[in-house]
């Protein structure tokens, strides 16, 4: 990471997972000045009541997200691909469960 | 907590946000469409600017509302009769400082900065719950706050859990899921409080009457006198209006009083057999706007406070950052 040139603190992502055995999940954000006290904040705003057991921290800078405008060219070609669901497929009903 | 209803222009002089004509058409009719769908907006998303004013608007004060919301309870933290009733109150403060940063966080996804929300706090222009304005006298105040300050804020803040603009809609699910506890620890105090002594039965009822108008006033001006709940309406950011939600309030709130064993300070109030409704009396709108105006009894007091307890924490502020570009410094050279 850069050497920030705000007065602010960065902004950093928070995952928490909330249970073993569970994914990390997207819980929110907050500033800190790197990663070790953005763990600890985190700790004290988003698991006060034992909501996990695990926290991930990532500068939000880091991430790089799909754009809006191109939701249609990335995402609508799945739409019309009905074959990859088990539900395109008829199996007579005395197979049974498959 | 704590929002009321967030129709308070920051700058009286200020023209209320229109939807300006200057948008793409078609931007702003496939925005429409999406809101009418009861679709959400999220931040990378298109939205007309006004939307985006509006939100960066009600959610800096909603935040501020809940910073400056620790204030009053904060002041008796050291004075709470109990341990237990320490720890409670300490958790619950800590409760109204995360919801204040959740609530920051959403406004930055609109492109706000954290340092300009707090300049505007800090510098006065801009606005915060006028609830806070006022002093918590006894130690029943910090019971009234739990029971009815967070108990209309509970009222304002669950349809704002399905408010259009994504962010601000999953803040408040995580508010709302901790504000119940406030209201009980509130409500539980004071019943407490009314097993005691005579004293300690008249504290309560004077917090009571002290804080009961406050706490109406809180869903803002009456629907005939509110000309941005229509926009909020419309965008899908205010779902019910102030007057409904005052009148739930009420109505949830005037059984509970009588299980309390204390009298609601309005002569008015009354059920109304036809409507299905209590009726209430006159709110002091003159009051409320003097308040939000900055002449309330403890405007100067809270702001003054909430800026020396943010200068006097710069120094941290300053030494995280540099102990951190050490840390990169030293990194960059053992990487050299
Ligand atoms: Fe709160
Ligand atoms: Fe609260």
């Amino acid at each position: 990471m850069n050497t920030p040139a705000l007065n602010e603190w960065p902004l950093w992502e928070i995952f928490v997972r909330s249970k073993q055995g569970l994914e990390h999940k997207h819980c929110g954000s907050l500033h800190a000045a790197d990663a070790a006290q953005a763990l600890h904040m985190a700790r004290d705003v988003y698991t006060r009541r034992q909501e996990g057991v695990s926290i991930w921290v990532l500068p939000s800078a880091a991430i790089t997200a799909s754009n809006p405008d191109d939701k249609g060219e990335l995402f609508d070609p799945a739409a019309d691909k009905i074959y990859r669901h088990p539900t395109f497929y008829e199996i007579p009903e005395e197979v049974g469960h498959m | 907590m704590y929002t009321q209803s967030f129709s308070v222009p920051d700058n009286a002089g200020q023209k209320s946000a229109r939807t300006p004509s200057t948008e793409n058409p078609e931007l702003m009719a496939a925005f429409d469409a999406r809101i009418d769908a009861d679709g959400r907006i999220e931040p990378q998303d298109w939205m007309p600017e006004a939307y985006r004013k509006t939100l960066v608007r009600q959610i800096s004060q909603h935040a501020h509302s809940e910073i400056v919301g620790m204030l009053p309870e904060g002041n008796w933290i050291s004075r709470a009769p109990s341990l237990k009733r320490k720890a409670i109150l300490i958790a619950k403060v800590q409760d109204e400082g995360g919801h204040g940063l959740y609530l920051y966080s959403a406004a930055e996804t609109l492109g706000t900065s954290r340092d300009q929300m707090l300049e505007g706090l800090h510098s006065g222009k801009a606005k915060y719950s006028s609830i806070f304005n006022y002093p918590t006298l006894n130690w029943a105040d910090v019971g009234v706050i739990g029971w009815l300050v967070d108990g209309a804020a509970i009222m304002n803040q669950i349809p704002l859990c399905r408010c259009s603009y994504g962010p601000y809609a999953r803040a408040m699910v995580r508010v709302c899921k901790e504000e119940s506890f406030h209201q009980r620890q509130g409500y539980e105090a004071l019943l407490v409080m009314m097993q005691g002594t005579e004293a300690q039965r008249a504290m309560v009822q004077d917090a009571v009457n002290r804080l009961w108008w406050k706490c109406l006033a809180m869903f803002g001006p009456p629907d005939a006198d509110s000309p941005n709940s229509a926009q909020g309406m419309r965008w899908g950011i205010k779902r019910i209006s102030n007057d409904e939600l005052r009148q739930k309030f009420i109505d949830a709130t005037v059984p509970q009083a009588k299980v309390l064993g204390v009298t609601l300070p309005d002569p008015d109030l009354k059920w109304n057999e036809e409507r299905q409704h209590h009726d209430y009396g006159q709110i002091d709108w003159q009051e409320f706007w003097n308040t939000v105006e900055g002449n309330g009894p403890c405007n100067k007091e809270r702001l003054a406070t909430r800026v020396k307890a943010h200068n006097d924490g710069q120094w941290v502020r300053d030494a995280a950052l540099a102990y951190t570009r050490k840390q990169q410094q030293r990194a960059q050279k053992e990487a050299a």
